[in-house]
């Protein structure tokens, strides 16, 4: 087992607390862009202190990090080639007319219960 | 590398364990032995294709000869003749082409190829095939519950898989994708032992461009099976709960689409094809080196374009969807990826082409299958072009135009594949000859009539036939008495095909007995599997071998002799 | 437990067999669990009306599930640790703290859940709920699987055997750690 020089892990633990704590007051301003960065921006650098320290991909071999990239790279080729479907509410020769219903529809019925408690 | 052992793991034994006389239970049921788990899994998947071949020869018969009582099966109503296509399709692909080329010959070839005594992890190997024969014994179960067996084609696009008001199965659609899922995980363990293997266990000295093309061939599948069979596990899960539990994934009025499911279906199920394509392709390799004594054309090459390949194929994905109402920009791309992919694959073929090319050719089975799978391979290769554009595809899509197109991709791939690779390493396997008279007889009767079957079925196809339909009396344009002596002349080829299967069973049966003992290297190969006893004891050469070169040194000028092996030191 | 293969034990890549099978192993996650989210997140840029559903999640709860995973991943690279430097009770005691982890997860889980359900969002309520609990139930299922997994490993690590497996459990841990980092947002904070 390769021996190598260990982070501090606490400290790197504090850190992701931190951020926690960032992303869940951020969208208290209420500002969509604002919560956007605080949510997604503050998810990717959690996950990259994570993986980077605790997962030890910083001295893993570099095809291990490439690997997983491809697999990441992959989802995006995913969403790319099926979000321009899936998203829409019409195409070509077909429509979903059922689909814009169910918005309406579901815009108001806020769930079967009482949301507030 | 020396065999040393390193300190983490306790000690194992030094060399080969020399086993007790095992019981028949732990040799033959529950093996570690990465051979005879090869070797479950090439019977099971046998059995398959028994059960795929003889759906097929029920609904052809129902198509050649519309409302008789076929023989063995009796009258097919047309919820059977759903049920029957679709897991005639999800047999063939699942249960017959997978296992087969990927994990019997996985199993089989990797350890022996890459010189090292068993898969990394015998014991989650051995779990990987309890896994999949699980999922054959879920798929049967699916067709005796109640309402039958699932009928809504092996894409099981929703809302005719998702709902049981459209399918009228109510569990035979849910036992189906459970066993596709089940069958799903056994590959994932596997790939994940296979992939881990070759990269990690060859034998000292075999460097990247020693490793046989079988071999990167399968790891390359393994690795594609898993980058892409990722989405579809989630969207089986999607399914399943659409289908217990009611929840609405891919119904639009409860905001769900029921394309998403046809794009997670395809991003799994066209690198799928070269899942399945890359092993065949690596056995055809392998062969025609062996037998034209060459030294295969541009190794590296090979190589790359199985790479390219292999990313290509998952940008190519929505050919399939062209009449769903895809964007039509998106059409576009997916119009040229898919003209892009043929030029890798073309390659390999002009590759293999260029190895027989000067070589001392011999005519012995193996090679007849191989040269054959190139031959009809071209066949399904090129109609694909016309279906890989979306305009032309608007009048092909879902006709018997495609069906023919995509049998002649996967017949070479997963009948001609298995019996080019079982009838060269047959020897190896079970340490006996198959005749090779017999072995020529199947050969011409099993190609001959499969022209007959699918040649008949373009032109169909091109008449306008549709997929998926159980009698076609009921259309004027289709029901003429010429396309019906089509029909005719493809299930009578049918017949004539399944009835030479016997020949080969026959030489399976009776070589496997009384065959002539193979020795060790019969076809003077170099690779090293030839180099260990045939058949290879548990642990597979007496002394683990170091590679000297690489495995496709023939008729080297100065050599006495006209091969190499990869081991030998000089 | 038979003896290993000597292919177990070569290592071609330098990377120990082991630890080489669980990145493979993680990549086929990604892609799950990728497939997964994609189609969510599709969907969720499609309906606006989802932000409605999506106001009833409660943040705090999930925050706290947020806080618990990554402090379980504290201790399970802490065990890593502690089982390179060869002390295995040690690791083992960690690996302990990081189960409690996982078990006040699926607690903390089950009693989010319970409630929801109780106020009718079940898993037919809307797409949006059956999303929700579809992703973090597969999520859910994995922590579960993790805790199972490092009960063996810490087992064996408390009589300093096979501690070689305390970080691959570990590993496993974190990219569980890693999706709920994302899920975290895409199903709580996002409204
Ligand atoms: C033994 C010779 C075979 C014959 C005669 C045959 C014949 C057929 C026919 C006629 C259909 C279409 C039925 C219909 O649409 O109404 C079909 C469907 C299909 N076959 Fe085969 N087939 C054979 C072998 C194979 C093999 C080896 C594979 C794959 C490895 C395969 C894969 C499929 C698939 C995927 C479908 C589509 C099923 C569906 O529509 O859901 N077949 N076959």
């Amino acid at each position: 087992m390769s021996e190598h020089h260990h982070p501090n892990y606490v400290k790197i633990w504090a850190i992701l607390v931190g951020l926690l704590v960032v992303s869940v007051l951020g969208p208290m301003l209420g500002i969509q862009i604002v919560t956007l960065i605080t949510a997604f921006g503050i998810a990717v650098v959690k996950a990259y202190l994570v993986a980077k320290n605790f997962m030890h991909l910083n001295i893993e071999k570099r095809y291990i990090v490439y690997m997983l990239t491809t697999c990441l790279v992959f989802m995006f080729l995913f969403f790319a080639g099926t979000a321009p479907d899936v998203m829409e509410a019409e195409g070509s020769n077909w429509e979903k007319p059922s689909f814009e219903l169910y918005d309406e529809a579901a815009s108001h019925t806020v769930g079967h219960g009482t949301a507030h408690h | 590398m020396a065999e040393t052992v390193p300190s983490h793991p306790p000690a194992p034994e030094e060399g080969h364990p020399h086993h007790e006389e095992m019981s028949f239970w732990s040799k033959y049921i529950f093996p570690l032995d990465h051979k005879m788990i090869g070797m479950q899994y090439l019977f099971t998947g046998i059995a398959m294709a028994m059960v795929g071949g003889f759906f097929a020869y029920t609904f052809r018969m129902q198509l050649a000869f519309p409302g008789i009582e076929v023989p063995g099966w009796g009258l097919v109503s047309p919820a059977d003749y759903n049920a029957l296509v679709t897991n005639h399709g999800a047999i063939m692909i699942f249960w017959v082409a997978m296992p087969v080329l990927i994990a019997a010959f996985g199993n089989f070839l990797i350890p022996l190829m890459i010189g090292c005594d068993d898969m990394v992890f015998p014991r989650i190997n051995r779990l990987s095939y309890q896994i999949f024969f699980l999922s054959v014994l879920v798929l049967i179960a699916s067709f005796l519950v109640e309402g039958g067996a699932f009928g809504g084609a092996w894409t099981a696009y929703p809302p005719l898989s998702a709902k049981a008001e459209y399918s009228l199965t109510p569990l035979g659609s849910s036992l189906w994708l459970l066993a596709v899922a089940l069958e799903f995980v056994a590959f994932l363990l596997g790939g994940i032992n296979f992939i881990t293997t070759a990269m990690n266990s060859r034998a000292p000295g075999m460097k990247m461009y020693d490793i046989p093309i079988v071999v990167w061939m399968i790891v390359l599948a393994s690795i594609m099976f898993m980058l892409s069979v990722g989405p579809l596990v989630a969207g089986a899960v999607m399914l399943f709960f659409d289908q217990q539990l009611g929840t609405g994934f891919f119904d639009p009025a409860r905001g769900g689409d029921p394309v998403l499911w046809q794009h997670l279906f395809w991003f799994f199920g066209h690198p799928e094809v070269y899942v399945v394509l890359l092993p065949a392709m690596g056995i055809v390799a392998e062969i025609i080196t062996v037998f034209a004594r060459k030294k295969l054309f541009a190794y590296k090459t090979v190589l790359y374009t199985a790479f390219g390949t292999g990313i290509l194929s998952f940008t190519v994905w929505a050919h399939h969807q062209f009449v769903a109402g895809i964007d039509p920009r998106m059409a576009h791309i997916f119009t040229i990826t898919t003209l892009l992919i043929s030029v890798p694959i073309a390659e390999m073929c002009f590759v293999y082409i260029a190895t027989l090319y000067g070589g001392s050719i011999r005519l012995t089975t193996p090679m007849l299958w191989a040269l054959a799978f190139i031959a009809e391979f071209l066949i399904g290769g090129v109609t694909g072009i016309f279906l890989g554009a979306s305009g032309a595809d608007i009048y092909f899509h879902d006709s018997y135009f495609v069906l023919a197109h995509f049998h002649y991709t996967f017949f070479p791939i997963a009948i001609i594949g298995f019996y080019a690779g079982i009838t060269y390493w047959f020897p190896k396997m079970f340490g006996r000859m198959l005749d090779d008279r017999l072995g020529k007889i199947h050969f011409w009767g099993t190609i001959i009539p499969f022209n007959g079957i699918f040649l008949p079925l373009f032109i169909l196809g091109l008449a306008g036939q549709h997929r998926r339909i159980y009698n076609y009396e009921h259309f004027p344009e289709l029901a003429t008495p010429e396309l019906q002596a089509l029909r005719v002349l493809a299930t009578v080829s049918l017949l004539v095909m399944l009835g030479f299967q016997l020949v080969f069973l026959v030489n399976f049966v009776r070589s496997l007995r009384r065959g002539e003992k193979a020795p060790q290297n019969p076809w003077k190969a170099n690779t090293l599997e030839w180099q260990a006893p045939s058949p290879p004891p548990h642990g597979n050469f007496a002394t683990l071998p170091t590679v000297y070169r690489g495995p496709y040194e023939y008729s080297v000028p100065g050599r006495a002799e006209d091969y190499w092996p990869q081991n030998a030191p000089e | 437990m038979s003896s290993r293969p000597i292919a177990t034990t070569r290592s071609a890549t330098e990377i120990p067999t082991g630890k080489l099978a669980v990145w493979w192993l993680l990549g086929s996650e990604i892609v799950i669990f990728g497939g997964l989210l994609a189609s969510y997140i599709m969907y969720r840029l499609a309906h606006d009306a989802w932000h409605a559903q999506a106001a009833a999640t409660n943040t705090w709860i999930g925050a706290f599930n947020t806080l618990v995973l990554l402090t379980s991943s504290l201790t399970a690279v802490l065990a890593h640790q502690a089982a390179e430097e060869g002390n295995g009770p040690k690791a083992a005691k960690l690996l302990w703290a990081t189960i409690g982890g996982a078990a006040t997860f699926l607690i903390v889980k089950a009693f989010e859940w319970t409630m929801e359900i109780r106020h009718g969002y079940t898993i037919t309520a809307d797409t949006f709920w059956s999303f929700y609990y579809t992703a973090a139930g597969l999520h859910a299922a994995h922590v579960l699987a993790g805790a199972v997994v490092m009960v063996f490993v810490a087992r064996s690590a408390a009589r300093n055997q096979e501690l070689h497996r305390v970080e691959l459990a570990g590993i496993y841990w974190h990219f569980v750690d890693i999706v709920w980092i994302f899920l975290f947002p895409l199903l709580y904070i996002a409204k």
